[in-house]
């Protein structure tokens, strides 16, 4: 624990955060990428193709990765919501911010790979089964993290309520999945698409996971860079709108 | 009397005397329900076997549509601000009003549901039951909307986005709300699925204000 | 009793509108806060209220009630009236009476009275069963201002109560606030209009210091 809030505390600043994430950036992504290139490989050629569904089963390779990705993000934003709520972290909101999008590119990723797989195996290019209804939901989740910071100018306020709504949503959800499972066990019988995988497919199943997940963590440092840098143009821009004023600069003297 | 009581009466008396709001709402229901046989086709046996759903999902909508009124004009005419210097917690203030929206648009859209259920040619077996779930679903609707209704209480395009927020936050009542109805054709009372809507709605009515309050204080700032 | 601010720095929208302001208002005394727009009035009764929270420093009723916060001991009369159209004027107070009056249900013969007194010190007794509707934009803030003697409560935070007012009006205030002082009572007044206010100190807020 110590050493967790030392990096904490370290981290805390966002000039130290800078040239951390400045030094590190380049090492997570590359580590990606060799993750990427060598799941991709295993997935595409050194994997042996399903019994039941040939060749299309190698799109679980992204779908799946990008499915856990959808509720691990979700879950950074909540812990870093919870972060900014409580203890008042000043990069907690820097961070929930920049994985919103993130999480809802990867969620919808995981939405498209999950019918680009069932076209081939159900005959449509959608079916309301209990998981890939569940990440729908999830979607409707980060849309409203989206459209709630979006809709307000001030952005502390802006901050504080997309963290209430992100803790509301991850309370919920839960509750959400809890009852989509039970919907869909009361309108079809069981019919768990991603049956047991076998083992030939669970390493490279299991390198495209962890390479996709230190592909988002290169994301988010990039992004959340990227949004202190915007929040400093926006500090430096506002400090010169004060200083050009005429009017207050003579009612100071 | 308590402030909290003082609070859920005026509310209720402002929500009588400017019936525009509920009555509009009653209104959208009936139109939206009436616009699903002409979207849907006519066919009796479709509509009977659907009505449950289309009737919540309608009931959904149509409650969305006055929940953004329940903080918007406390708001505005400063009283929400005074509301805040009372004894009574904001919790409770959240829990009031959230109390008062259900009782004055909850419970009447819960209860037009079943006449409305004539025009999509609902089993009348269904009517106590479907009259039970929203009578116990539509708390849920109310408390867990006050939730939207707080977050988005300065935001553009207000409407829009809490109805993006809040309707993910109804399928579990939606689904149990539904679920309810269809369970009690098999044999048996009560089925499981209204005891999970029951405990969906008494977990919105504890939950709830403590969101919608936290979200007020922020908005106060 | 007295209202103490320590060393308050209130930011609003990045900026720092108030910046380690430290002052005490005893009990039976008015502070006047006086500025230009955008010298941070309203910023500072919002913090005195607890509505917004400090970056830095603190805010404290000494000798008040340890049970409650500030913001239960105190009348906030901020720009709008917190007056509802659809109600009349005397379901408008006892509302507010009810809801902030911290007493025992009571008997309604002295709600009444106190009912009763509170409009009829700012002439609004007249007009009690009209809806609040009908009122001008100068009788509706008389009848938000009925709010402070409906109910009892030792500090008075308000923010340019006279807007919209006549003289004969501001009149009326300005006997509320006094008695409210004479008897123990501590007030905060943001304005830009002269009051003729007994026992009143001024706090320049672009200057940050009190003036006798």
């Amino acid at each position: 624990m110590p050493l967790m809030q030392t990096l904490t505390q370290k981290l805390a600043n966002p000039t130290r955060f800078m040239e951390l994430s400045g030094r590190v950036l380049p090492w997570v992504s590359a580590a990606a990428a060799a993750l990427l290139v060598y799941g991709l490989y295993l997935a595409f050629f050194a994997s042996p193709a399903d019994y039941q569904q040939g060749e299309t089963v190698r799109i679980m390779y992204i779908h799946v990765p990008c499915a856990w990705l959808s509720m691990m993000i979700y879950a950074l934003i909540a812990i870093s919501s919870f972060g900014l709520l409580v203890f008042r972290h000043p990069l907690a909101d820097v961070s929930a911010k920049a994985a919103a999008p993130i999480g809802a590119a990867f969620t919808f990723l995981a939405l498209f790979t999950g019918s680009l797989w069932g076209k081939p195996m159900w005959g449509t290019y959608w079916v309301w089964d209990a998981r890939l209804t569940s990440v729908l939901i999830l979607f409707f989740l980060y849309l409203g993290l989206m459209a709630l910071r979006a809709s307000l100018e001030d952005e502390a306020a802006a901050a504080k309520l997309t963290a209430v709504l992100a803790l509301v949503g991850v309370t919920i959800l839960p509750i959400i999945k809890f009852s989509v499972e039970w919907w869909n066990t009361l309108h079809q019988p069981s019919t768990d698409f991603t049956s047991t995988v076998d083992p030939s497919m669970r390493w490279p199943l299991l390198v495209m996971a962890v390479g996709f997940t230190v592909l988002f963590f290169a994301m988010h440092l990039k992004a959340m860079r990227n949004e202190i840098l915007r929040r400093r143009v926006k500090a430096m821009r506002a400090q010169a709108v004060a200083g050009r004023d005429r009017l207050a600069a003579q009612a100071a003297e | 009397m308590t402030s909290f009581s003082a609070l859920v009466r005026r509310d209720i008396k402002l929500a009588v005397r400017e019936g525009g709001a509920i009555g509009t709402a009653l209104g959208f229901f009936l139109i939206v329900v009436s616009l699903m046989p002409l979207g849907l086709g006519p066919d009796l046996n479709l509509l009977a076997r659907i009505a449950a759903g289309i009737l919540w999902i309608a009931l959904l909508l149509a409650a969305l549509l006055s929940l953004g009124r329940i903080f918007e004009t406390d708001y505005e005419d400063g009283a929400l601000d005074i509301l805040a210097t009372g004894q009574l917690p904001l919790e409770l203030v959240a829990a009031a009003k959230s109390l008062a929206h259900w009782l004055t648009t909850g419970i009447p859209l819960a209860l037009l549901a079943p006449i409305l259920g004539i025009l999509l040619n609902l089993d009348l077996k269904s009517y106590p039951i479907l009259i039970a779930t929203m009578l116990v679903g539509t708390p849920a609707v109310s408390f867990l909307g006050a939730i939207g209704a707080a977050l988005t209480l300065k935001a553009r395009r207000g409407g829009l986005l809490l109805a993006v927020i809040v309707l993910p936050l109804y399928i579990p009542t939606l689904i149990f709300g539904i679920s309810a109805v269809s369970a009690t054709a098999g044999p048996g009372g009560v089925g499981a699925a209204f005891l999970v809507l029951t405990a969906i709605s008494l977990a919105a009515i504890v939950l709830g204000p403590i969101a919608a309050a936290a979200a007020l204080r922020i908005q106060f700032q | 009793m007295q209202l103490v601010a320590e060393d308050l720095v209130v930011e609003r929208g990045g900026r720092r509108v108030i910046d380690g302001l430290s002052f005490a208002v005893a009990a039976g005394e008015a502070l006047v806060l006086a500025g230009a727009n955008g010298s941070g009035k309203t910023t500072l009764l919002r913090a005195l209220a607890g509505f917004i929270r400090p970056v830095r420093g603190a805010v404290r009723l000494e000798g008040g009630d340890e049970e409650l916060t500030l913001a239960e001991q105190a009348h906030v009369v901020g720009h709008a009236n917190a007056v509802k159209s659809s109600l009349t004027v005397v379901e408008n107070t006892a509302f507010w009476g009810n809801y902030l009056g911290s007493g025992p249900p009571g008997s309604s013969a002295a709600t009444g009275e106190r009912l009763d007194a509170a409009l009829r010190h700012f002439g609004l007794d007249d007009l009690a069963d009209f809806p609040a509707a009908y009122l001008s934009a100068g009788q509706k803030r008389r009848l938000g201002l009925a709010r402070l003697l409906i109910a009892d409560r030792p500090l008075w935070l308000l923010d340019e109560p006279t807007v919209s007012l006549d003289t004969a009006s501001s009149e009326r205030l300005v006997a509320a606030v006094n008695a409210h002082t004479k008897s123990g009572g501590i007030a905060v007044i943001a304005t830009h209009l002269p009051l003729a206010l007994e026992s009143a100190r001024t706090l320049q807020l672009a200057h940050q210091r009190i003036a006798a």
